[in-house]
């Protein structure tokens, strides 16, 4: 069975039909570029009056084939060019037949789906909000190949199709209409049908907007002063975006400019060869892998117990209003959950609700919401200063201080009013669960879900699994999580868990770098060009070093408690001597920033107390500390369990804790710069810098064992 | 069997504002280089038959100062047809790179007669407007980490620790020698007027020189390249130099070289050219250098161009009795004297770029032109004039008075 079929009806027109037979959707690889040619050929030697192009399955045409796309190297780097081009041809051969050619798109069309439509005259899309259609290749480390640069050029001009190539920005079939991306738009299949036929026979002589004589890019071609004016700049604001460190935003820049001033066929040709380029390389690889292969499988639920039913929240309460609370409650309100507020008194919880309202009114001014729906949202939220009102709720989130006193009591207090099956989280950032989970009489119905702030912006919530947390619990915990729209992941109990542990790393290491005498400029700029989206220093001050503190004096408590000696880190000596001279962070004012009212923070002059004149460390150096200290913990917490997944642990790294995507994440990162080659250079870093960067034990097993993690 | 390379004689246009307000915005580019030519073979008295060529910088060879101007010129300015043209662009070196090139065929011994200078028109074919791979090529422009010159300028000044009080103060100087200099006629022998199709004045002076120019005035002026840092320039200087936390943009319209119109031309020759037609050698060219360097911060080329051009001529910078150095941003000055080590009394003393502008094309050769009379006049022996120049590159130029 080919993968399109090829049908004509009454009317004289022919039915491509886009059906995929051992697939849930249609792909483009070899084997649509093989059947693709066929009906082309088939078409050519053909009578007939215009040609439909539609999909049978729910999506309209899914992209490329990723799989194979991960496995592109030197090797069938050919292979991979005349592929393309062959579909490219098929593509350019349809809409330049002379005949109208319609899409009929009735479900998403991404990546080489809004190709396939942009090969096509007309573009009709069924009328759903939901229907999504854009180019995400470039948020997977590629660019549009097949004709997707070429064509939204020339269609929208090189400034209108910049948000579409180079941040994959997506779009609905109104925003389509209204962009012109789509031409007409229909309500149900059978009209999307009509309106197809009607447009064909409406026809005659047909082509493509930069077919026609005359034809000039919108905008002006590159060789415009005003364009002209405008290329200098833009390749260096997106630098300043990519960091040097994401290839394919920059690719898709020159290869829009460079097609741009060269003929359709040749821009098409030099599109490709840039996607070939991007597809050998190792950043594409580590983006598909993590946010595609990886992702998709926590998605379909890898790290949730598969033997428990789907559960749906129906009312949450949140236990503090403070900055985390407050920012819970929205996004549970946000996404329809009603939820209870609660702090010490109404007064507290309204000013917690007040965020709500203060984010829901930019989007009102900004028009992303009405005045109805956000009344509607803030309905959802009860500010309560009494615990009685948590009376139906099936899950309370604790979002209280990290105290465990204060914690044991609010459990208690809530577990008094709440039903027998009600489920217990706290949103610790360090406190390991179980011990918190000995207040609860429940504690297998007791786990922790660690929010991210700003909790409306960050995407992953890690959750806790203590000692006696249930199987179902856990369940309860990864469907709820999903419920609110963000990405789950999973880890057991252990001091900071998984994403604090590796975060106090990365600001431990700078604050070592400092320690040496490295300039504090080089240290944050070295972090930004490794692709960070914030320096370690700039971050510690947003946490305070106050925290950093009492985190270390834990650790030597907790370590005491075991009878254990603390072996000390380097940059306890810069957080004790910041915190002397009463240098604590950003709420103090003062920390290795200042913050003066007007001019933006800048680093504190003062810094130059560290500073180590002869020192000479390359930039790489400092930019790998923070990358290798990161991922050698991250070894550590699978070697200890803390972690059970590489899939959890790459996917945790960037949506929690800002590890630069174009590694693929902590473990990724390991795996693309070769386990071996790691570890030596690992080495190299204990025996210049410290114990703390020896490569941990899996990581020599999984190298004798020749293994990726 | 080298021979020498003479400079006979050196003029140059008023440099006029380089907008449509300016006055030489009326005047074609050609116009400003063909009177040049007439006016320096009716001082010389040579037959034009005997120049082998004429070299031109141009920076922004487009347009009405496009194609090969120098030939057009020699057409325009009636010379023989048997005289040849070349339009080159090294950047801001332009017009001192052909004066460079003119000594390097006299003492090739395979040409006798060259005219080197510059033109450009700044006020008709903006900077930048002829594109180029560099700037527009994103691909070019992300790999060599392309930032405009202002940008390395202030990177210039955040390095060495200028402030912006330093480099204003640096710029009312320019401004207040300028003036002095004209008052007392230092230009006189190198001016040419610029005229009209009647023979009336058009300009006679350069145009930009602010004889009252003040610290507060200067201090009231925005810094010109805060906001392309900001859209990313910054970052791209940081990449480089990431110990530098952020920029000082302390460049200024009023502390940076002015938009300018003009021409120059210099005649250079060897002495078979002397004897010929009586002509008073008044320099020879000692040594020419050319250096290149960090492309991003761009204008650091002058010390180590200068360094070259003093090994080749087997001098020390003590031997030189005066510099030019282009004014194309203060802090490229300030950082020259710095690391040469250089009395400031001996550097610029009839003002600068920032004070009567750069037509970018030109200035090269005016300043070589500046030099010569100054050394005259103060009757020095040696003399460098530098530029710094686009692209990372810098040059320089060593004469002797004979």
């Amino acid at each position: 069975m080919p993968v399109i079929q090829y049908q004509k009806d009454q009317k004289d027109i022919v039915h491509l039909i886009l059906d995929r037979p051992d697939n849930s959707a249609n792909l483009m690889d070899g084997r649509f570029a093989e059947d693709f040619a066929k009906v082309i050929a088939t078409l050519h030697n053909d009578k007939y009056a215009g040609v439909i192009l539609r999909s049978e399955k729910s999506t309209f045409f899914s992209g490329g084939d990723l799989t194979m796309l991960s496995q592109v190297s030197e090797e069938n780097a050919s292979e991979v060019f005349h592929m393309l081009e062959k579909i490219k041809v098929s593509m350019r051969t349809l809409e330049t037949c002379g005949k109208p050619v319609v899409a009929c798109i009735n479900g998403a069309a991404m990546g080489g789906g809004w190709e396939l439509a942009l090969a096509c005259h007309h573009r009709i899309a069924l009328n759903h909000r939901a229907l999504k259609m854009g180019l995400p290749e470039v948020t997977l480390g590629l660019l549009p190949g097949g004709g997707g640069v070429t064509r939204m050029v020339r269609l929208l001009g090189l400034e209108g199709a910049l948000p579409y190539l180079t941040e994959g920005k997506q779009f609905h079939p109104e925003a389509g209409l209204k962009a012109g991306l789509i031409h007409n738009l229909a309500q149900s299949q059978e009209q999307m049908f009509s309106m197809a036929q009607d447009w064909i026979l409406a026809q005659s002589n047909v082509c493509q907007p930069w077919d026609e004589k005359g034809y000039k890019i919108p905008g002006g071609a590159p060789s415009h002063a005003k364009v002209a004016q405008k290329l200098a700049i833009l390749p260096v604001m997106l630098r300043a975006k990519t960091k040097g460190v994401l290839p394919a935003p920059e690719a898709i820049v020159s290869a829009m400019v460079e097609g741009a001033q060269v003929d359709f066929d040749t821009a098409t040709r030099i599109e490709s060869r840039y996607f070939v380029e991007l597809a050998c390389g190792q950043v594409a690889k580590n983006m598909i892998n993590t946010f595609w292969f990886q992702l998709n499988q926590i998605k379909a639920g890898s790290s949730r117990p598969n033997n428990i039913a789907k559960h749906k929240v129906e009312k949450v309460a949140v236990l503090g209003a403070g900055m985390m609370g407050a920012g819970i409650a929205y996004t549970c309100a946000i996404n329809g959950i009603p939820v209870v507020l609660k702090d010490t008194d109404s007064k507290r919880a309204e000013h917690g609700k007040d965020y709500s309202r203060k984010l829901l009114d930019k989007q009102l001014r900004s028009g992303r919401k009405t005045t109805e729906q956000i009344e509607q949202i803030l309905s959802l939220i009860t500010a309560s200063g009494d615990v009685a009102d948590l009376a139906d709720c099936d899950l309370v989130i604790e979002a209280v201080f990290e105290d465990r006193v204060l914690k044991a009591r609010v459990t208690k207090e809530a577990e008094a009013v709440l039903a027998e099956s009600a489920l217990f989280a706290s949103n610790t950032s360090t406190l390991p669960i179980t011990g918190l989970a000995k207040a609860s009489s429940r504690p297998s119905n007791f786990a922790g879900l660690h929010f991210f702030s700003p909790v409306d912006k960050m995407p992953l919530v890690e959750i806790i699994c203590g000692q006696q947390t249930s199987d179902e619990s856990l369940a309860r915990c990864f469907d709820f999580v999903q419920q609110i729209g963000k990405t789950p992941i999973v880890v057991n109990d252990s001091r900071g868990f998984f994403t604090s542990r590796v975060f106090e790393k990365f600001v431990g290491e700078g604050m070592a770098m400092l320690g040496e005498g490295i300039p504090a400029a080089s240290i944050e700029n070295a972090a930004y060009l490794a692709g960070f989206p914030v320096g370690p220093l700039a971050v510690t001050d947003e946490v305070s070093l106050t925290l950093i503190d009492k985190i270390k004096r834990q650790n030597i408590a907790d370590f005491n408690a075991e009878g254990k000696d603390y072996a000390g880190h380097p940059s306890d000596k810069v957080v004790d001597r910041m915190l002397e001279l009463e240098r604590s962070g950003k709420v103090a004012q003062a920390g290795f920033y200042d913050y003066p009212s007007t001019g933006g923070k800048h680093l504190w002059t003062g810094l130059s107390q560290f500073a180590n004149s002869d020192l000479q460390i390359p930039l790489e150096d400092i930019k790998e500390r923070l990358l290798f200290i990161m991922a050698i913990e991250t070894v550590r917490c699978l070697q200890e369990q803390v972690l059970t997944s590489t899939v959890d642990a790459n996917i945790g790294s960037i949506f929690g804790i800002g590890y630069p995507p174009w590694t693929g994440g902590c473990i990724q990162f390991i795996n693309q710069y070769g386990i071996a080659s790691f570890i030596s250079r690992a080495q190299v870093f204990c025996d210049t810098y410290g114990e703390r960067f020896a490569p941990p034990q899996l990581l020599i097993d999984k190298a004798q064992l020749g293994e990726n993690l | 069997m080298t021979s020498e390379a003479f400079i006979f004689d050196a003029v140059r246009t008023p440099r006029g504002r380089g907008k449509a307000s300016g006055s030489l915005y009326e005047v074609k580019p050609i116009n400003l280089l063909s009177q040049l030519l007439k006016a320096l073979q009716q001082r010389n008295e040579f037959d034009t038959h005997s120049v082998d060529d004429i070299v031109m910088g141009c920076v922004t060879p487009i347009g009405d100062q496009g194609a090969d101007i120098a030939k057009t010129a020699a057409l325009v300015a009636g010379w023989e047809d048997d005289v040849a043209g070349v339009t080159l662009n090294r950047f801001c070196a332009s017009g001192l790179e052909s004066v460079n090139m003119a000594a390097m065929k006299i003492r090739s011994g395979w040409e006798h007669l060259v005219v080197a200078g510059g033109v450009e028109s700044m006020s008709r074919v903006p900077m930048g407007s002829d594109g180029g791979a560099w700037a527009m090529d994103p691909e070019t422009n992300i790999n060599t980490g392309f930032m405009p010159q202002g940008i390395g300028a202030d990177l210039i000044a955040t390095l060495e620790g200028f402030s912006r009080e330093e480099v204003d103060h640096f710029a009312m100087n320019s401004h207040h020698k300028a003036a002095k200099a004209w008052q007392r006629k230092a230009f006189a022998r190198s001016i040419i007027p610029v005229k009209d199709r009647n023979n009336l004045s058009i300009l006679e002076q350069d145009e930009t020189i602010r004889g009252d120019s003040s610290m507060a005035t200067l201090a009231n002026l925005k810094p010109s390249f805060l906001q392309p840092g900001q859209l990313g320039f910054d970052a791209v200087a940081k990449q480089k130099y990431p110990w530098v936390e952020r920029i000082n943009h302390v460049h200024t319209p009023g502390n940076s070289s002015g938009i300018a119109d003009g021409a120059a031309a210099l005649l250079i020759g060897s002495e078979q050219m002397a004897k010929r037609y009586d002509l008073n050698p008044r320099a020879r060219i000692v040594s020419t250098a050319l250096v290149g360097t960090d492309p991003t911060i761009m204008l650091t080329g002058p010390a180590p161009a200068a360094r070259k051009a003093l090994k080749l001529a087997g001098l020390n910078a003590a031997d030189i009795g005066l510099f030019e150095v282009n004014e194309a941003f203060a802090s490229v000055v300030l950082r020259f004297q710095k690391e040469m080590k250089i009395d400031p009394d001996k550097i610029n003393v009839n003002g600068g770029a920032i004070a009567m502008g750069h037509p970018l094309g030109a200035t090269g050769a005016m300043i070589l032109g500046t030099l010569l009379d100054e050394l005259e006049v103060r009757n020095k022996r040696f003399g460098l004039a530098t530029l710094c120049v686009g692209g990372g590159m810098g040059i320089a130029t060593i004469i002797e008075r004979v």
